[in-house]
């Protein structure tokens, strides 16, 4: 009987050691990329990384500037129409969408949620780049919309179904008009969460190489017309990474590094945002 | 929600509007299956189903085959998966109910953080980390007293399936163990405190609930993670080697579908184009496949899981 017992608690402790291994192994690889984030990309993050232009093999300076406005450009196109269109979207999906038409659509942005970000490159490549014959920020801002509008309508939906239904009942009990109560009501009620959810796909789109390959393409200089191939910080990152130059490899950590810090402090300042309303 | 019974024509506009957009957004996930299959025609007339089973991918000769491609996404896939859904498992049943609960919260919130990392960071360290701390610290000791196994054949060049593999499971853990965390909550606390009662240690509680409870969602949080596999490209291209051959060892080189994609597409043209867009094809309608897969298995369980960000 008591080695039965022993048995057990033996059997027992090596589970419980397994268990705090397998968390430790899980959150180990994010130190170790932090660490070396840190201490390769520091070499070369000097401010002309953040003023200069890309300068060829060789050439001691040169920055990554283009890229960082690129992406903020091709980041902030994406949004100027995906926020609207994303956000209606969820607003029909939880205030008005019953049936079978509703149900279809939120398929529709379950399927698109985990289809690979290289397609939707490849589905901006067809639809912009082919007719245009160039490359463009236009393009990439297509592709890179199909990776938005996904997470947003369902955080909106999501976060607007929180909203008590006594509140809706209440507005419009006042008289006030359905659709005011809805967007004035409802809608800001939950606007902290929506927000969250559209800074949370902010900080994703800020990030994706794979759908910028071959719409945005990249760019050597300045560029600050759409229907022209653009610079961004990821494309300049792989690029740079892939690239036999020694002196490239440390732009490429340098790059990195500024590119976790744009989208880590956009990540987690929308988590902030929620739990200060909670 | 809510039904209004007086039909004022402002709401009718705004309800009008908002159905607009969920229309657009249908329309949009339409069209990316319709313009992806039109462009990709020529392909599936001119090669048929030797596409999928056809080893050559040569644009000299403007033959063009899938296989190779295809063997290795889904190898690296589940491999990555081999590894990750153990790991994850483990880590989530640690957060649930192993952690002091100071530890909970930080464990989580530093796993959500590594999937907050973009695909070209991981790339990055893949190449110059990863790569190296592989090659030296388990390829080539493995290579030169288990080189004789097939799985551990050949020359420990550094860029391989293997690197590929593990850099995925990294990058799918925390989905994984966010959607198993969900799983595994819910358990009934009854149940948990049922078997504890009775004298159970705190082991015995997990493998009775787990088994007893879990194992269908488990299998979902495992496909889902497999769909993020079989789509990750920047990573994998940085550090599986890009040699479309046909692997027996994890050591040696390999291609994914994602990769063929992201190093051919901005200079291919014609029947390679058409080609390259027919394995965009084939990979949108496998992971289109595997997350239903996931999500049906996971509606029983939890509701919204599978909806991660």
């Amino acid at each position: 009987m008591p080695t039965i017992r022993l048995r057990r608690k033996a059997v027992d402790t090596t589970m419980r050691w397994t268990f705090y291994a397998c968390a430790f192994l899980v959150i180990l690889p994010l130190f170790l990329i932090f660490f070396d984030l840190v201490i390769k990309g520091a070499k070369e993050l000097k401010w002309s990384l953040l003023t200069d232009l890309p300068r060829p093999v060789g050439e001691p300076g040169g920055g990554i500037a283009n890229g960082i406005l690129g992406s903020f450009v091709i980041t902030l196109l994406t949004m100027l129409w995906s926020v609207p269109m994303a956000v209606m979207c969820g607003i029909y999906l939880a205030e008005y969408g019953r049936g079978k038409f509703a149900s279809v659509v939120r398929f529709a942005v379950d399927s698109l949620t985990g289809v690979p970000s290289i397609i939707m490159g490849i589905f901006a490549y067809i639809l912009i780049v082919l007719p245009m014959k160039r490359f463009s920020a236009w393009a990439g801002a297509v592709a890179l919309t199909m990776i938005f509008i996904p997470i947003v309508v369902r955080t909106t939906e999501d976060m607007l179904r929180t909203v008590p239904k006594t509140v809706r009942e209440a507005a419009l009990a006042l008289g006030i008009e359905r659709w005011k109560t809805t967007l004035y009501i409802v809608v800001r009620t939950a606007s902290a969460g929506i927000l969250t959810g559209i800074l949370l796909a902010m900080a994703r789109i800020v990030g994706e190489t794979a759908p910028l390959l071959f719409t945005a393409l990249g760019n050597q200089f300045w560029q600050f017309r759409f229907d022209q191939p653009m610079a961004a910080m990821p494309l300049q990152v792989f690029s740079y990474a892939i690239s036999p130059y020694e002196d490239w490899h440390d732009k490429a950590w340098a790059a990195a590094l500024v590119l976790i810090t744009i989208v880590l402090f956009i990540n987690v300042g929308a988590r902030v945002l929620t739990r200060e309303k909670k | 929600m809510v039904r209004n019974t007086g039909r004022n024509p402002k709401d009718k506009l705004f309800e009008g509007a908002s159905a607009f957009f969920a229309f657009a957004v249908l329309a949009l996930t339409a069209l990316l299956f319709v313009v992806l299959l039109r462009e990709s025609m020529q392909a599936i007339r001119d090669f048929g189903a030797s596409f999928l089973y056809s080893r050559t991918w040569d644009p000299v000769v403007d033959q063009y085959g899938a296989l190779p491609f295809i063997y290795g996404t889904l190898v690296s896939s589940f491999l990555a998966i081999l590894m990750a859904v153990p790991l994850s498992l483990g880590a989530a049943i640690f957060i649930n109910d192993f952690a002091p609960p100071w530890l909970k919260n930080p464990v989580a919130f530093l796993a959500e953080l590594l999937a907050a990392i973009p695909s070209v960071i991981f790339g990055l360290w893949g190449i110059f980390v990863l790569v190296p701390l592989l090659r030296d610290g388990f390829m080539k000791p493995v290579s030169k007293y288990l080189g004789w196994i097939p799985l551990f054949e050949g020359p420990a060049y550094g860029p391989s399936v293997l690197a590929a593999s593990v850099l995925l499971a990294i990058m799918i853990v925390p989905f994984i163990l966010s959607v198993s965390r969900e799983v595994l909550a819910t358990v009934p606390q009854r149940q948990k405190e049922a078997v504890l009662s009775l004298g159970g240690t705190r082991w015995e509680m997990i493998r009775i609930v787990v088994g007893q409870h879990c194992i269908p969602g488990i299998f979902g949080a495992t496909v889902l993670g497999l769909g993020r596999a079989l789509g990750e490209t920047m990573a994998v291209t940085m550090v599986i080697g890009n040699r479309p051959e046909i692997f027996y060892s994890f050591f040696q080189q390999g291609y994914s579908m994602a990769a063929v994609i992201a190093n051919e597409f901005a200079e291919a043209g014609g029947l390679q184009l058409s080609s390259l867009i027919l394995i965009g094809l084939l990979l949108f309608l496998v992971t289109f496949v595997v997350n239903l897969a996931s999500q049906w298995m996971l509606s029983r369980m939890v509701k919204n899981a599978s909806r991660g960000i």
